[in-house]
């Protein structure tokens, strides 16, 4: 039995698999199907200073190995968070970590103030990358000095661990995770979606009710470990890798690369039960392969 | 209610039509409760096309044989690969999930019911109105189809109440759609449960509204979890938008906004 407990900064995780926000609720969605306890973190669905109805239907559009989503982070605010939601999650022995978006920087500041006077939160993940919404989001993310400035202005009012999400749409994924890290981010996670598109042939309109949507899911994998291998080298903050992870090869993989710890997103919709999956097959793998610990896995690369 | 994973073996899958295969699959322990109008979540493996699962209503429960049964229309990749499911195959199962129709009270023997399906819609009808009678309420069916050919399971459902149908061509029935037909004109029903193509159902909705009859309707918005986590099968409603996994697939009329 390996030892599958992993820090992020100041985070302690009991192994290094979680969840990612948008694709698992509040964790109460899936606690039928696993005890959602085993899991290193559960990051909630995306949370704003204000309540978002999200975008109009059709907001999914399937591919052959993953989906297209424009849902819009449509969520009932900060205030019903904390008001409703936090008391049925509070006590859950795991990280409950809240993904924090906006569409100024004073919206994520906001949200941000609300998020860190919860004592049961240990950190938040700051979504600067949703690509479903018209203002703000994604255009933080962006550019450098987007992302910067929104990063430095949250962490004004943030003490806890501050993790910042980042987009894949970007010509170059480390220039941003510098710049986050120069602004004190504690972590990065990567990749949020791809910006997709899909039509109807029948009807010439596009799928989505946005045109265009993120596409997730098994499809952007390879995408995805290339650009946590190449932040790896980037940044000494930890990474926290995801993107259509599906196994726990796949899981295993992105460590490889360079991610402290992993998230399942797309993929719990097909097997909700996939995470223990997961963190049964990397204490498997640091057996055979002989890791003492998983922690050993992160960047334990062999270049030819 | 609590939701289930199974690996179900498939008992049969009969192929009723050239769009439409009934599976019939079964469980080693006793099958949970599992209510009228509730669906599934089958994960279609063999398919290399199709990544999420798909949500099937149920079709009928029958305690007897601890069988579930699905009616299939074969629409794309996924559900073509369920109609090539073999007896014996496994097949793992997300159950059950969604609201049911409401079930009139048991003593209301009196409550005229009509149940009004369009297409692969008529599945979840055969399940509701098995149930009905069980309560001792014998519901009139009234289904429509392209043709006759399309019309399935139409000796089940004459088992269970009086059958009316409309089909496009004239092939069975009166011709036309089901708002159509003439039982709408000399009949007053209580209650309307309908379930079908979304322009069906909104016709019968607005037909329910014009005569104030209570009913409800069975919504198929696209879905990736079908438990409430990605919100992608929302429909507006009065509330605003919410998932028709969890709040629905059922709704009653003056839950939606059809009207607007």
């Amino acid at each position: 039995m390996a030892k599958l407990n992993i820090n992020i900064g100041e985070l302690e995780l009991k192994n290094p698999v979680m969840t990612a926000s948008g694709t698992f609720g509040y964790g109460t969605e899936y606690a039928d199907f696993i005890d959602i306890e085993q899991l290193g973190g559960i990051i909630v669905k995306g949370t704003t200073i204000e309540h978002r109805e999200g975008n109009d239907y059709p907001r999914m559009a399937e591919t052959p190995a993953g989906m297209l989503n424009a849902v819009g982070l449509q969520n009932k605010g900060a205030d019903y968070f904390v008001e409703n939601i936090y008391p049925e999650i509070r006590d859950y022995n795991t990280n409950m970590i809240v993904n924090v978006s906006g569409s100024s920087v004073e919206s994520y500041v906001a949200c941000a103030e609300k998020m860190a006077g919860l004592d049961k939160i240990p950190a938040i993940e700051l979504n600067i990358s949703c690509p479903n919404i018209k203002q703000g989001g994604m255009a933080f993310g962006v550019t450098c000095a987007g992302a910067a400035e929104v990063v430095r202005a949250v962490r004004k009012v943030y003490n806890k661990p501050l993790i910042v999400k980042l987009s894949p749409n970007v010509t170059d994924i480390t220039e941003i995770a510098r710049a986050v890290e120069a602004e004190g981010a504690d972590a990065v996670s990567l990749i949020n979606t791809m910006l997709g598109m899909a039509i109807n042939i029948n009807t010439r309109k596009p799928v989505l009710s946005t045109i265009t949507g993120g596409l997730s899911g098994p499809a952007v994998k390879p995408v995805a470990v290339r650009m946590v291998w190449q932040t790896y080298k980037a940044v000494k903050i930890p990474i926290i890798g995801l993107g259509g992870i599906s196994n726990w090869q796949d899981a295993v993989e992105f460590m490889l690369a360079g991610a402290a710890a992993i998230q399942v997103g797309t993929y719990n919709f097909v097997d909700p039960t996939v995470t223990m999956k997961i963190i049964e097959g990397i204490n498997g793998y640091c057996d055979k392969m002989g890791f003492q610990s998983a922690s050993e896995l992160t960047g334990a690369l062999n270049i030819y | 209610m609590k939701k289930y994973l199974l690996d179900m073996k498939v008992t049969e899958n009969m192929h009723l039509h050239p769009q439409y295969c009934l599976l019939k699959l079964t469980n080693d322990a006793p099958l949970p409760d599992i209510y009228p109008g509730q669906f599934v979540e089958v994960r279609v493996d063999g398919s290399p096309t199709t990544f999420l699962r798909r949500p099937i209503s149920v079709n009928y429960v029958n305690r007897a044989t601890n069988e579930l049964w699905l009616l299939i229309q074969l629409i794309g990749d996924g559900t073509r690969r369920m109609s090539e499911y073999k007896s014996g195959e496994t097949v793992n199962i997300m159950l059950p999930l969604g609201n049911g129709f409401t079930m009139p009270e048991a003593d209301d023997h009196q409550t005229n019911v009509l149940l009004v399906g369009g297409g692969v819609g008529t599945a979840p009808l055969l399940y509701m109105g098995y149930c009905l009678k069980e309560k001792g309420i014998t519901p009139s069916f009234l289904l429509g189809a392209r043709s006759a050919a399309d019309l399935m399971q139409l000796d089940e459902f004459k088992q269970l109440g009086e059958v009316y149908i409309t089909t496009e061509d004239g092939s069975l029935g009166e011709i036309g759609y089901v708002t159509n037909h003439s039982i709408l004109k000399n009949t007053r029903f209580d209650k309307i449960y309908t379930c079908g193509p979304k322009p069906m159902m909104q016709a019968v909705s607005r037909y329910a509204g014009s005569e104030n009859i209570w009913c409800e309707v069975s919504l198929e918005n696209t879905m990736a979890c079908g438990i409430g986590a990605c919100l992608c099968c929302v429909e507006k409603t009065q509330k605003g938008n919410v998932c028709v996994c969890t709040e629905g697939p059922v709704f009653n009329i003056n839950q939606l906004t059809w009207q607007n």
